[in-house]
């Protein structure tokens, strides 16, 4: 009998049992339940009176208000006082209100740990399994329904080894790596299998820059994005009042059976940019000629934490915008925002006459009050640049790394950091 | 149970931006779509009738977990989608949502507005024009029993019903 993907073995133990096989549908004991205001409270609300039943668990539930914060009108206020009221009549204690995106606030409050089974209401909450936990989007109805039962089905996935070897230039990210697999395995590469990610680039990154690869894991079409839990991850969840004790289990074995391994050599991978309006569009950024941006954008759960911000700082210090160009950063969360000031980060982004946006999602999802304008050519770094989402169907978005903004905001037009930042 | 209707055919990669606009998801779902598929088919949310059928490329329903996507389908009467491949999120969405789906190789002679009749429990579609039967994957039993009840929730009232005798 060959060995168990990391995967399995989350799953298996999410069923009470020693071994699950690929392709079997199975039940498994969610281990904890994550929405945010937009498709938490106000859909399970009515569902739940429904079935006459309330949460299965409360203290298996987080909410993250993230989506219509902050209120700015009738309807956005009265989703605020439902989400609030929701979660006192249910006495869930791990509530999060403005706090940032769901997405860097749940590892951040320290609700993560390695082998947990966890479902959210988003869907990017692939971002959860840099943690070595199984973490996987679903809608509203779907999560009604674990909030009733504390279970769902599942179909035992395959795992798609994605390795990089070697290591990444300066100013090339994990972000980077994310918009070139786009391209180069496309938005359905992954199948709605388990993504795992390995190799000496990967071990070489941070917590946050991890969380970006599992996070664009969306992009991919896998189900979710895994990273074997090692010394970063246990720093990071330590430094947050976690001890998830002994993580040698969570790793695939070396004669596990995967559905494919992809190799690619880190060295050779030079800053990404995709065109509108695909992630897949993805291309070495030699191959944008000069294209102008007016719209400089750093946020969201891809592209706006800590080590986001910090990226960007970098190259934008003493550095002023072209002309026409407006930089606006949203950061992830409010923790990430209050570091990045304490470092002098957030002065350099307001030296630099940059808008200074809430800690939501925003712009990047299309809600609220900013939103692109008519036939705005925007650099972000978000994860989805499809027509109509961020703004205007005319305006057009490309996708890069946050050092490739930043780079794109001082020349004016799409720009390689590894040449601007000199 | 069959229903006659129109195909709607489109291409590849229409993503839940375009189903469920996010300008759109702060209010109600007739709002919202109204506006369902407005950059691609303009004239969707005002022509499509009960009995129609989407059939579709590659990655329908990618990208976000917004069920509204599905919920706005079912509710311009779309009676089932059909599809090279599916967002896997938007697949189980529109299965909760009482929304039949099915992924299939089998879709290329279909031509935008002729008359279908879809069968669910075939499940099979059949071409008006010609009489061809196009025959589909059948989903897995617990699922269509679920779509039978109508979706998850009225799946689970009933087991909730069965569970506290009155």
């Amino acid at each position: 009998m060959s060995g168990q993907t990391l995967a399995q073995k989350v799953i298996a133990r999410a069923c009470g049992r020693a071994r699950v096989e690929t392709g079997e549908i199975v039940t498994a004991n969610v281990d904890l339940a994550m929405v945010h205001d937009s498709s938490g409270p106000r859909r399970l609300k009515p569902v739940l009176e429904r079935l006459g039943v309330d949460v299965w668990d409360p203290d298996k539930i987080a909410v993250i208000t993230d989506h219509f914060v902050p209120a700015y009108d009738d309807g956005t206020r009265e989703i605020q006082a439902l989400t609030k009221d929701w979660v006192r009549a249910q006495n869930i204690c791990a509530f999060h209100d403005q706090m940032g995106i769901c997405h860097v606030v749940l590892p951040e409050q320290g609700h993560l740990q390695p082998g947990m089974f966890v479902v959210g209401g988003d869907s990017h909450s692939p971002t959860g399994g840099a943690f070595g936990a199984y973490m996987f989007g679903i809608g509203a109805t779907e999560m009604a329904g674990v909030m009733a039962t504390g279970k769902i089905w599942i179909m035992v996935p395959e795992t798609i080894m994605i390795e990089w070897r070697g290591a990444l230039q300066d100013y090339v990210t994990a972000k980077d790596i994310m918009l070139f697999l786009c391209g180069a395995l496309g938005m359905d590469g992954g199948g709605y299998q388990a993504v795992q990610y390995s190799g000496s680039a990967i071990s070489a990154l941070s917590m946050r820059e991890r969380m970006t690869l599992a996070n664009m894991t969306a992009e991919l079409g896998g189900q979710t994005g895994l990273i074997e839990p090692d010394r970063v991850t246990l720093d990071f969840l330590e430094e947050r009042g976690v001890s998830p004790g002994s993580t040698d289990h969570w790793r695939t074995d070396a004669d596990a059976r995967l559905l494919a391994h992809h190799r690619f050599h880190a060295n050779r991978l030079a800053p990404q940019v995709a065109a509108p309006h695909s992630p897949a569009n993805a291309r070495d950024i030699s191959a944008y000629d000069k294209t102008p941006v007016s719209v400089a954008y750093i946020g969201a759960c891809t592209g706006a934490k800590l080590d986001d911000l910090r990226n960007a700082a970098s190259v934008l210090e003493n550095r002023n915008p072209a002309r026409g160009v407006e930089i606006l950063v949203a950061p992830a969360s409010v923790q990430d925002q209050e570091i990045a000031a304490s470092e002098g980060v957030m002065k350099i982004f307001e030296d630099a006459g940059a808008r200074i946006l809430p800690t939501s999602c925003g712009i990047c999802a299309g809600y609220g009050a900013n939103r692109l304008g008519e036939d705005v050519v925007c650099i972000s770094s978000t994860a989805r640049n499809f027509k109509g989402r961020m703004g205007a169907p005319s305006s057009q978005v490309y996708l890069g790394s946050p050092y490739t903004v930043a780079a794109s905001a001082i020349a004016g037009y799409i720009a390689d950091p590894r040449e601007v930042a000199l | 149970m069959t229903k006659p209707g129109r195909a709607w055919v489109l291409g590849d990669d229409i993503d839940t931006d375009v189903l469920a606009p996010g300008k759109y998801m702060q209010g109600g779902l007739s709002g919202l779509a109204a506006h369902c598929l407005e950059t691609v088919r303009p004239e969707f949310a005002s022509e499509a009738r009960p009995g129609d059928v989407l059939v579709a490329g590659k990655n329908f329903g990618i990208g976000s977990s917004r069920e509204q996507a599905a919920e706005a389908l079912r509710h311009l009467g779309i009676v089932a989608v059909l599809a090279r491949s599916f967002g896997g999120i938007f697949y189980r969405n529109a299965l909760n949502l009482g929304l039949p789906v099915f992924r299939s190789d089998d879709l290329s002679e279909i031509t935008d507005g002729e008359k279908v009749v879809m069968d669910i429990d075939a499940p099979s579609l059949t071409r008006t024009s010609n009489g061809e039967k196009i025959d589909l994957e059948p989903l897995p039993d617990f699922l269509l029993h679920m779509l039978h009840d109508g979706g998850l929730v009225p799946h689970l009232e009933k087991k909730f019903k069965r569970a506290t005798p009155e």
